[in-house]
């Protein structure tokens, strides 16, 4: 049943030391407040899931939460790519991090076997790709009706998934719009879903019947952080801020730069700092 | 025709290659500028789809990522991305499938995962996103990338998504149905994969081109066409759809690089 907290209290109550953990949201709504509220808790040797590590996950890895991650695109959109993500898997800086990388086919395809219940996900995919030889949990079955030989990974099953919508209503139930991505497959497929939202209203009356919603009692907190995606964007409230993608680049491709970055933005900051950022966006 | 830079024939020379009937699995870069001006010219019509989900969009600037917000708002439907992988891409809905590459090698492989080792890599890329399924589940797929002998090499450091193979029917050993690479546009020609060894041989070179300047930038020994083509250079319609393209785009996103 979902319960409306502080963002802080959300994070404490349901992330925890060795947890895995997915922060969804594809390059939409990808929820950096409750990332940076897990980084001022502290929270480590955390296995991180996630299909763009974006800079969401640079900054964790950077900032030695992550003992391991499962991805399928290591980039920072429209930039390059991830520099402490690649410091940490060429230096082990600073800290070693194990690595399973995937295809986005076969991500999306373990969300979906997760919230569906099933241990295994099954798709045609990987022939003829490298990935297969490096990466052991990628294995295949032969369908028992046609022999046709199939892809199969281990489906995905968090134990807590952060996500960032638009809008709650006052019983809790989530509404989610725009690109959607693979949230609603990501929070059902996890032990414990925390959602960060724009805003809250009183009901959702009058809205479209197939929208996009996470009903109350499959959410466990909601908290409610106006901006909390950004650098990343809310569909309907503020745009993406390309410029921070940009900076990133040069944030990201220095050690001392990063730690000066992240103690005066991250570790020395509130939610609230949020909503700021989007102002003019 | 006014002068033209090697890129701009590129992309135009890519945008020529599709039609209204097509239904387009857009990557980022090069083949987004190339699937929009298609869009914007000959090929109003044309379905193009990009991995966030969003299908039939039409965007006014090419967006910097694939999950911008232009592309859902201009969008016919935006689709969750499971759906989108498996119904329409994995069900076989998708005609064409458009990439670029860090490395290519004559068989149309692909590698955007390492340069080196995979576990101990000189340089760690992003990896393939959407790539290896889209190099198997399109119809077929066209590759556009600019020529340097770094990037078009003999053997690549890992295989993101499988092209021919080793050549030959390699495909069909490997139980693929659909075509894989059949056309791959440079910024010095057209290139098409052999009928039987699949090995791309240039069969267009655009304007001003010499068989020496390809095989310069190019790192395994070139095959040309016996009745090779000049690709005719771009209209006065054509520049400036592709220009007015990025003169929109760079006002939007800042005069911010594109990329994947």
């Amino acid at each position: 049943m979902a319960q409306f907290q502080s963002l802080a209290d959300a994070v404490r109550d349901n992330l925890k030391h060795g947890d895995t953990v997915a922060f969804e949201g594809f390059t939409h709504l990808i929820p950096h407040a409750a990332a940076h509220e897990a980084i001022r808790q502290g929270i480590t040797d955390l296995t991180l899931i996630r299909m763009t590590p974006d800079i969401v996950y640079d900054q964790m890895i950077g900032m030695g939460l992550a003992k391991k991650v499962v991805f399928s695109y290591a980039g920072n959109p429209g930039v390059g790519l991830l520099r402490r993500m690649r410091d940490a898997i060429e230096n082990q800086y600073p800290r070693a991090i194990e690595t399973v990388e995937h295809s986005h086919a076969a991500m999306a395809n373990a969300y979906e076997a997760g919230a569906a219940g099933l241990p295994v996900a099954v798709f045609r995919g990987y022939k003829g790709a490298g990935l297969k030889a490096v990466n052991p949990d990628i294995k295949s079955v032969i369908c028992p009706f046609t022999g046709e030989e199939l892809a199969a990974i281990p489906a995905h099953r968090a134990d807590v998934t952060f996500i960032h919508a638009q809008k709650a209503n006052a019983k809790g139930d989530v509404l989610i719009e725009g690109i959607i991505g693979v949230q609603k497959e990501a929070a059902l497929a996890a032990k414990r879903v925390v959602v960060t939202v724009e805003e809250v209203v009183p009901d959702f009356k009058d809205l479209h019947p197939n929208l996009c919603i996470l009903p109350h009692w499959t959410v466990s907190a909601i908290a409610v952080v106006p901006g909390g995606a950004h650098p990343s964007y809310t569909h309907g409230y503020y745009a993406r801020d390309n410029a921070t993608y940009l900076d990133w680049d040069k944030i990201s491709a220095d050690r001392e730069l990063f730690t000066a970055w992240m103690q005066e933005h991250v570790l020395d900051a509130t939610p609230e700092v949020f909503a700021e950022r989007v102002k003019g966006l | 025709m006014t002068d033209f830079t090697p890129t701009e024939m590129m992309t135009i020379a890519a945008a020529r290659q599709l039609t209204s009937r097509d239904v387009c699995f857009v990557g980022i870069g090069a083949p987004s500028a190339a699937c929009n001006v298609a869009r914007l010219t000959h090929a109003p019509d044309i379905t193009l789809i990009y991995e966030s989900g969003t299908i039939g969009t039409a965007p006014d600037v090419l967006p910097l990522s694939i999950g911008d917000g232009e592309l859902c708002e201009t969008a016919v439907s935006t689709v969750a991305v499971p759906e989108m992988f498996r119904y329409w891409l994995q069900g076989g809905r998708i005609s064409i499938g458009f990439l670029g590459a860090a490395q290519l090698d004559k068989f149309g492989n692909i590698n955007t995962t390492v340069i080196g080792d995979y576990h101990h890599p000189k340089v760690r890329l992003p990896g393939g996103g959407g790539a290896p399924e889209i190099a198997t589940s399109c119809g077929e797929i066209y590759i556009t990338l600019k020529q340097a002998t770094r990037s078009m090499v003999e053997k690549i450091d890992f295989y993101t998504s499988f092209g021919h193979g080793d050549g030959g029917d390699h495909r069909a050993r490997l139980g693929i149905t659909t075509k894989g690479p059949t056309l791959l546009i440079t910024d010095l020609a057209i290139w098409r994969p052999d009928p039987v060894s699949k090995e791309f041989t240039v069969v267009s070179l655009h304007q001003g081109v010499t068989r020496d300047m390809v095989q310069e930038t190019c790192g395994w020994t070139v095959r040309f066409a016996d009745d090779l083509e000049q690709t005719p250079p771009p209209t006065e319609l054509e520049l400036t759809t592709l220009r007015d393209l990025q003169a929109r785009t760079a006002a939007a996103h800042g005069g911010s690089k594109k990329g994947n």
